[in-house]
């Protein structure tokens, strides 16, 4: 089973902290919100070992907690995105030329 | 051989795309190529755990997956005023699925392979699940507050001792933590470990109740990180490079974000999380009963259509009305005019980071429009009329000099400066700060009661019958 290196995971962390700062440290206020929604997705990202406990031979209770966790991270990811798409298309750069 | 090294590079790949998706975020211009590279990421690294040889049971998971679908399509097209309580809600799974897997993993290393419960592992799994379950119930408090369900209570709600009691349970839960890291193996441990769930889930809904709706944005955006968070700490547990890099860069975009929400109302973070706004007593000094001028939609239409330079200011009462709409006609209107019509949009406006500048777009109104703070309030002093449509503390011109108002020091737009003023509001009561807002009784304000969609509906006729008789 796993394998943890515990230094190569803080590493990693503290690498992924930086590199996620110095990313977003200067995004637009327009796209807070979008921003969050998306990020909402991406944090999602246990939906991978809920996957992995849900489809391994584990007892049932192990899975049903997996199936539980495969839900709320497939909710994440499917809102999280088609809302952000969805907000995204409604920032237009250009005036309308035609005011009713 | 090769099927060993594909997860791996397929994790890689997803991590660099995430990293993209961020970075690409930053700027409208891109920002819908973000989207792309995150649904590619996701479904990269679900594509390659899906094919490893231990996942055989796939009716489940399709199961799962169909539920999540059912449920996040119409999660995704909630009215954009509902937009607060629907990232809340999303918080509120994001941690239950990092808590869940954690719970799972230990109590199956714990009847299987105790040899995988090193202390190193098991503190991981106990971070993991104290602030995933914390995240679940206090995103849950905080999404009914937004929603205003019944019996969450809406105002902060506070009594003696409360931070005693908060902290109180949360080094408990950190204390069993601690014994259960020490002796992961043992029975009692396995007996604890729900005991420590528990108390996370307790202080979860303990930790918002004092919160009140101006520190939503705040509030949210701490959530927003300690989800990400929790999905970084399940990746230590289970030695998952990818969690930990995606749920850090979650974790960092949360931080910034409370850290830009902090900034603009001039507060720490342990002030908005313990210190309970709208406790302060109301500071208004003298007793003398003040005088508020109040106008018709006819007199705001007339002071609009002869301005040359209008600044509207939206709040979250324009989202409770759903006057976003209304706004925009008037903004055409007056634009039609030849009127300047700009808006300033305080960071903390409404009820999460952004919230204003959605629903602005949503109503259609061209983003360059949109000002930020930093930039209108060098303008008010050269602008005719100001125009504020459901805001409140924001403007409240205390916050510059009134030492005893619990805003003081809060970063706020300048309508006081502007030539004139019109404030649309329900009724004179204070805002969330509990506040009386001392902009409403300058000589240069006039107030237009009523529900900010009627009355700006109202002005937006005047003005158009203006122009009907002009021309």
């Amino acid at each position: 089973m796993p394998n943890t290196d515990i230094w190569s995971m803080l590493f990693v962390f503290v690498l992924a902290t930086f590199v996620g700062l110095q990313v977003i440290q200067n995004v637009s206020r327009l796209l807070h919100t979008p921003l969050m929604s998306l990020t909402n997705a991406i944090s999602a990202i246990a939906v991978v070992e809920s996957i992995a406990i849900t489809g391994a031979n584990y007892p049932t209770p192990i899975r049903i907690l997996g199936v539980i966790a495969v839900f709320a991270s497939i909710t994440n990811i499917v809102s999280g995105f088609l809302i952000t798409n969805r907000m995204l298309k409604m920032f237009k750069t250009t005036r309308r030329g035609e005011t009713r | 051989m090769i099927s060993a090294n594909v997860v791996p590079f397929a994790y890689l790949v997803a991590t660099v795309l995430f990293i993209l998706s961020l970075r690409w975020m930053n700027d409208p211009k891109t920002a819908r190529h973000a989207v792309n590279a995150g649904v590619a990421a996701m479904l990269i690294a679900v594509g390659a755990t899906w094919i490893e040889p231990e996942v055989v049971n796939h009716l489940w998971i399709v199961l799962g997956i169909i539920g999540g679908v059912i449920v996040g399509i119409p999660l995704s097209r909630v009215p954009l005023t509902a937009v607060p309580q629907r990232t809340a809600l999303s918080h509120a799974f994001g941690g239950a699925a990092a808590g869940l897997v954690g719970v799972a993993y230990y109590y199956l290393w714990w009847s299987r392979d105790p040899g995988h419960l090193t202390p190193f592992r098991t503190a991981a799994l106990i971070t993991e699940n104290i602030l995933g379950f914390l995240t679940f119930t206090g995103s849950l408090m905080a999404a009914g507050k937004l929603q205003e369900v019944k019996w969450i209570p809406q105002r902060p709600v506070t009594y003696k001792g409360q931070n005693i009691v908060n902290i109180g349970l949360l080094i408990a839960a950190v204390a069993i933590g601690v014994w259960v890291v020490l002796n992961p193996t043992t029975v009692l441990a396995a007996r604890l470990f729900p005991v420590v769930i528990l108390l996370a889930l307790l202080f979860g809904v303990l930790l918002i109740i004092p919160i009140g709706g101006a520190d939503m944005p705040t509030v949210i955006a701490i959530l927003n990180s300690y989800a990400g968070l929790s999905a970084s700490a399940l990746g230590f547990v289970v030695g998952n490079k990818l969690l930990v890099t995606a749920g850090a860069l979650d974790g960092s975009s949360g931080l910034i974000l409370a850290v830009i929400m902090c900034r603009a109302m001039n507060r720490s973070f342990t002030n908005v999380l313990f210190g309970a706004f709208g406790q302060v007593k109301a500071s208004t000094a003298a007793g003398e009963q003040k005088t508020v001028k109040s106008g018709t939609p006819q007199d705001v239409a007339d002071l609009l259509s002869n301005a040359e330079r209008v600044v509207i200011v939206p709040g979250y009462g324009m989202a409770v009305a759903q006057a976003q709409h209304r706004v925009h006609e008037l903004y055409d209107q007056l634009t039609k005019r030849g009127v300047d019509v700009k808006f300033a949009i305080h960071p903390v406006a409404g009820r999460m980071p952004g919230h204003m500048n959605v629903l602005l777009a949503e109503a259609e109104i061209p983003y360059e429009s949109l000002v930020e703070m930093d930039d209108i309030n060098p303008e008010m002093p050269q602008t005719d009329v100001c125009l504020v449509v459901g805001a409140n503390d924001v403007v409240n011109p205390a916050a510059r000099h009134d030492k005893n108002s619990p805003i003081f020091g809060m970063p706020i737009i300048d309508a006081d400066r502007a030539h004139t003023i019109v404030a649309i509001k329900r009724s004179m009561n204070p805002g969330f700060a509990g506040i009386d807002n001392e902009l409403y009784f300058d000589d240069k304000t006039l107030m237009a009661f009523g529900d900010a969609k009627q009355v700006i509906g109202d002005i937006v006729k005047a003005v158009a019958g203006e122009a009907a008789t002009v021309h």
